[in-house]
């Protein structure tokens, strides 16, 4: 028996979520006193994950798999799965993750939960506690498959040091045939993704119109922020639907939430409630968002946001 | 072309979520249900494919008696037909698995379904019947074009989106994007008439069962009252950032 994560890189690096989801599966396998083997595809040094207690790495190095391929990765997954006698397998809670699992489910006869929180309250019965009801509750779920897959909340977890002496082990899978083929991959460069990001600054309708965003991207840039916007926004056409962050839109579940000019609809509460410590600007002191919020700032967005750059700047060159 | 669209029958996403039976149901009291939003883009897809290309469209709800509202609006907004499929599933796998049973059944080319439902969010359903069929899968979609047994759609990813080519048959997991939240379809008094008329076809389910099932809710613990900081001290918030909540 063991614990298998999959650490999702990006281009030979590891993204962030793949030590948070080692740091779960180090946790499970302790729980059912069993040993946590990771994989990876197309990762450059795989031994980082050995500083998250991954005692094995399983290598897969094939550029035919640079692209990510559900239906292609989820074979591999499920093979590595049986060999290692894995019972439970861990992804994130990323796109890519997201459109994994159900197909490893599958492939595994697994019961399969996504947007996990925590570690298992329970392990018998198998018990995990996720996001439901769009961030607005948690479901506690009893998964009563041999086999489960979880895929794990962005920053729900954390990520947690726990270095082992780990060994690695290449495998050279047969690439399955997808029946679905990559044309085209266009990426934004050289910003920083809603996904990735651990500070995100959005904006709404209080901004008056799409001539002002200048300043939001700038206070982003200051932060090393994404910069995101509410729905009506996107629909009106200010900003692309890609920077919508709500219920229908992106979920964000970064550390730091700026809202500005954006009173705080369920729907967009709903897609930032997972976000650990939330900011308001709005001149509406009324504003529901300054109900959900942490620190607020009753004001006019045109007069606080520079100020903050401003003195934002300051800070980090102190 | 024949294409099913899976519908599911959410709480509209303005509700307010609570519980009963010391926190093990979810309470429907006053909850006002709609066609889940992610769906309901591509139910409106589905019409453009019927209008314009030429195909027949057919929903597909799991679940009891009480969805067949939903079911009616989707046919008024010009569904040709509908399914209920008579089970009261508890996961995504059990949904998945009956719907599999009506899909090959049916011989559908394409079957559109939103990512996720707006309840539990699980966001499996799509990928888990793609797998059941063995049909071609995209999940994540924001744009579809099908000409004959030929598919070009586009997925979003981190930061960017992917343009990804496929034959039929082929389960899409839509979101946004697959057409405009303006350009959805609103049900008309014609489309309210006929909608009666049309054939809903309530059949048992497989006998599929479910993997997981909810032991209990939990709502988030209440938030302490917001810190306001005076517009003219942003040092302040700076200060609060750093040191309090240590996120900058």
């Amino acid at each position: 028996m063991s614990v298998l994560v999959f650490a999702e890189s990006s281009e030979g690096k590891f993204k962030k979520t793949a030590f948070e989801v080692v740091s779960y599966g180090k946790k499970v396998a302790e729980q059912l006193g069993t040993n946590v083997v990771a994989l990876t595809i197309n990762a450059n040094d795989s031994s980082e994950l050995y500083t998250y207690g991954a005692e094995k790495v399983v290598t897969v190095s094939n550029d035919a798999l640079n692209t990510f391929n559900a239906k292609q990765y989820a074979a591999i997954v499920t093979e590595v799965a049986k060999a290692q006698s894995a019972t439970v397998v861990v992804v994130d809670s990323s796109i890519d993750g997201l459109y994994l699992a159900p197909l490893v489910a599958v492939d595994l006869e697994a019961g399969c939960v996504s947007n996990v929180v925590a570690a298992p309250s329970s392990t018998s019965p198998f018990t995990v506690k996720r996001k439901t009801f769009s961030n607005k509750t948690f479901s506690n779920t009893v998964i009563s498959t041999d086999h489960k897959v979880i895929g794990v909340a962005k920053n729900s977890y954390g990520v947690h040091e726990n270095p082992v002496a780990g060994s690695t082990e290449a495998f050279e899978p047969a690439i399955a045939a997808s029946g679905v083929t990559s044309e085209k991959v266009e990426r934004v460069t050289g910003k920083v993704t809603i996904a990735d990001a651990d500070i995100v600054v959005s904006a709404g309708r209080g901004l008056k119109g799409p001539e002002n965003w200048g300043m939001i991207e700038e206070l982003a840039d200051v932060l090393g922020a994404a910069s995101a916007c509410s729905k009506p926004v996107s629909d009106l056409g200010w900003r692309p639907h890609s920077e919508h962050v709500g219920q229908t839109g992106k979920p964000v579940a970064a550390n730091l939430y700026i809202a500005i000019g954006i009173s705080g609809a369920i729907q967009h509460l709903a897609g930032i409630n997972a976000s650990k410590v939330k900011v308001v600007i709005n001149t509406d002191p009324e504003a529901p968002f300054f109900k959900a919020a942490d620190y607020g700032i009753v004001g006019d967005a045109f007069e606080v946001v520079p100020k903050l750059i401003e003195k934002l700047k300051a800070f980090k060159a102190s | 072309m024949k294409i099913l669209v899976c519908i599911s029958h959410v709480p509209d996403t303005t509700s307010k979520i609570n519980f009963t039976e010391n926190d093990t149901k979810f309470d429907t009291n006053g909850v006002q249900f709609v066609i889940n939003p992610y769906d309901e883009f591509c139910l409106t897809r589905a019409m453009w494919f019927k209008e314009k290309q030429g195909a027949t469209v057919t929903i597909v709800n799991v679940g009891g008696a009480e969805t067949e509202p939903t079911l009616r609006k989707a046919l008024a907004i010009g569904a040709d037909n509908a399914i209920r499929v008579n089970v009261n599933p508890t996961d995504g796998l059990q949904v998945a698995k009956e719907l599999a049973a009506v899909v090959k059944n049916g011989g559908y080319d394409l079957v559109l379904a939103g990512k996720e439902s707006a309840d539990y969010n699980g966001q499996m359903v799509p990928g888990m019947l793609a797998s059941l069929t063995d049909f071609n899968f995209i999940n994540g979609c924001v744009g579809i074009e099908v000409d004959g047994r030929s598919v070009s759609a586009t997925r979003e990813i981190d930061g960017g989106n992917e343009t990804l080519s496929s034959n039929l048959p082929l389960v899409i997991g839509g979101q946004k994007g697959v057409v405009e939240e303006k350009d959805l379809r609103i049900p008309n008094m014609r489309g309210i008439m006929m909608a009666r008329k049309k054939p809903l076809q309530v059949i048992e389910g497989v006998g599929a069962t479910a993997a997981t099932s909810v032991q209990s809710f939990e709502k988030p613990a209440p938030k302490g009252a917001v810190k306001l900081v005076d517009a003219d001290n942003v040092d302040e918030l700076i200060s609060l950032l750093h040191n309090e909540a240590k996120v900058i």
